[in-house]
């Protein structure tokens, strides 16, 4: 029984040393970007890689999402005989829940492990120390043009990930459940308030920096050679997915009481 | 000058430096000698303060660098440069990115000035023109003296060098040395080199400090210590591996 309370105990303090580790590197963060002027040249890099690079794959799985819940929406809805609902179902699941949280988790995936795995490189082989012997700060150098684009990036990327999530549902309303096209489209956007928008934005970006916080921190603390940056990139994984689940219902939970 | 006073510091409960006293002289080559894994590349690392001690102090030219902000500090590092062990080449960047960038990010000077600095750091340690080259292209040694380049690219007075000569050929270790001597001849700069190899330390050293168990255990000029009777310096020097320094010690 001890050792198991033991156990929960450890663990506890590792999370809340993760936590205070996470949230001293966000505040040398926001500072250095407020205090010193950006270099364009290592932003846009960074969200070409952000934003432009996931395109492709953001795309294909809002699509399947878009069909997936079109389908598991209409078989609920076909017994109350109101198939012509899904789209507002849909674009409200969408654009609030579905398409910050799945953009989020495959960026995660995508983007945060390589920049963990990069900068746990740059670690291990002292090119983070050497940045610091020629007068650079590591945090300004690698963690702002990161943090910038994840954050500015992760909302277009959610933007358009809703917009391919609805039409994934349109290509079954329209084509398979024979609901007509302007009827699709009209419920689909009414149904959408401007406050649903932007619980989806905000959380987007949010998520956006967890995932850069996240990944530069797990990269920055690792420790040992190869098998380190291998251990750090699977942290930075797993921790990026909690926080953003975690931080999902939070926000959720927040704005359903706040702004009913 | 530089003045490190009874800096300890340990790892985890490994003590590495245990209350280390070094002066180092102005424009002389200080030449740390010490087993591996004895603390000399982190004592380095203090110098540049990318480690901080947990305890004592350390003065360069007269600043209490322990002390200084991260600003001042990063005023100072630009006056000194230093070289790792490993070269640490940014793989991201090419050669003349790599060897330029003290220059493009901390100081105005137009395209063409740095491209020039950086051909003439390049040329110095005997790799004209290798500018568009990946570091990751380069050989072991190759890249060594990039990250040589890179460090008296921005013409620092002080110059660290950890381990300069190791993993390069003879020939190319001989023009090192000569160009850490020269660095010291025609420009005046402070130097500190830790080697294992002891022609080299004899042959780029004005001075040479032994370090063992976290202190430096004899310090004085080369012909000193090559002379020297205690049986420490004497089993290193000569690489004997009978005497009082053990396997497992350090
Ligand atoms: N960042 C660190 N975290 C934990 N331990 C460290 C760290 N840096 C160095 N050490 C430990 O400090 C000791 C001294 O390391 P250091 O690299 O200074 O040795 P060295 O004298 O340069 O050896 P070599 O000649 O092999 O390069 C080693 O035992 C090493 O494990
Ligand atoms: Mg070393």
């Amino acid at each position: 029984m001890k050792s198991f309370l033991e156990y929960i105990g450890t663990e506890f303090i590792i999370f809340l040393d993760f936590l205070g580790g996470l949230s001293i590197l966000g505040l040398k963060t926001v500072s250095s970007i407020v205090r010193y002027p950006w270099h364009r040249v290592r932003l846009f890099q960074q969200a070409n890689r952000v934003g432009v690079d996931s395109l492709p794959l953001i795309s294909l799985l809002a699509l399947f999402q878009g069909i997936i819940l079109a389908l598991n929406t209409a078989y609920q809805l076909k017994r109350l005989g109101s198939e012509m609902y899904i789209a507002g179902i849909l674009s409200v699941s969408m654009v609030r829940e579905l398409g910050p949280v799945i953009t989020a988790l495959i960026l995660a995936g995508r983007v945060g492990a390589a920049i963990t795995a990069e900068i746990a490189t740059m670690q291990v082989t002292e090119q983070v120390d050497a940045l610091r012997t020629l007068a650079n700060d590591p945090v300004r150098y690698l963690v702002v043009p990161r943090f910038l684009s994840f954050s500015v990036m992760l909302p277009l990327l959610v933007l358009f990930a809703n917009a391919i999530g609805i039409f994934g549902g349109y290509l079954i309303c329209v084509y398979r459940l024979n609901i007509a096209s302007r009827l699709y489209t009209k419920i689909a956007f009414d149904s959408l308030l401007f406050k649903d928008l932007y619980v989806g934005l905000v959380k987007s970006v949010v998520f956006g920096m967890i995932i850069a916080l996240v990944s530069c921190f797990e990269g920055f603390r690792v420790t040992g050679g190869a098998e380190g940056v291998g251990k750090a990139t699977t942290r930075c994984v797993v921790s990026s997915f909690i926080l953003i689940i975690a931080a999902d219902c939070i926000f959720t939970a927040l704005f359903y009481f706040l702004m009913p | 000058m530089i003045e490190i006073r009874e800096v300890s510091k340990s790892f985890n409960s490994h003590q590495v430096l245990n209350g280390l006293n070094l002066k180092i002289r102005d424009g002389e080559t200080t030449v740390i000698i010490g087993r591996s894994g004895c603390g000399k590349s982190v004592l380095l690392k203090h110098i540049m303060r990318i480690l901080m001690p947990d305890s004592g102090t350390i003065f360069i030219k007269g600043e209490e660098i322990t002390k200084l902000k991260e600003k001042e500090m990063n005023r100072l590092r630009l006056k000194m440069g230093m070289v790792f062990q490993g070269g640490a080449l940014f793989d991201s960047l090419s050669v003349g990115e790599n060897v330029g960038f003290g220059l493009i990010e901390n100081t105005d000077l137009d395209k063409g000035t740095i491209a020039k600095k950086v051909k003439e750091s390049l040329e110095l340690v005997g790799l004209g023109g290798i500018e568009d080259k990946e570091p990751a292209e380069l050989s072991g040694g190759m890249r060594k003296r990039v990250a040589l380049a890179r460090a008296i690219c921005l013409g620092p007075e002080i110059i660290l060098y950890d381990e300069p000569t190791t993993g390069v050929d003879p020939i190319t270790a001989d023009s090192i040395n000569d160009l850490i001597k020269n660095t010291r001849d025609k420009l005046g700069v402070t130097s500190i080199v830790v080697t294992h190899d002891m022609k080299s330390a004899y042959k780029v050293g004005d001075r040479i400090a032994m370090m063992f168990g976290g202190k430096i255990i004899k310090e004085g000029l080369v012909k000193e210590i090559q002379e020297s009777s205690d049986p420490y310096v004497h089993q290193f020097i000569n690489g004997l591996s009978i005497g009082p320094i053990t396997e497992t010690s350090l």
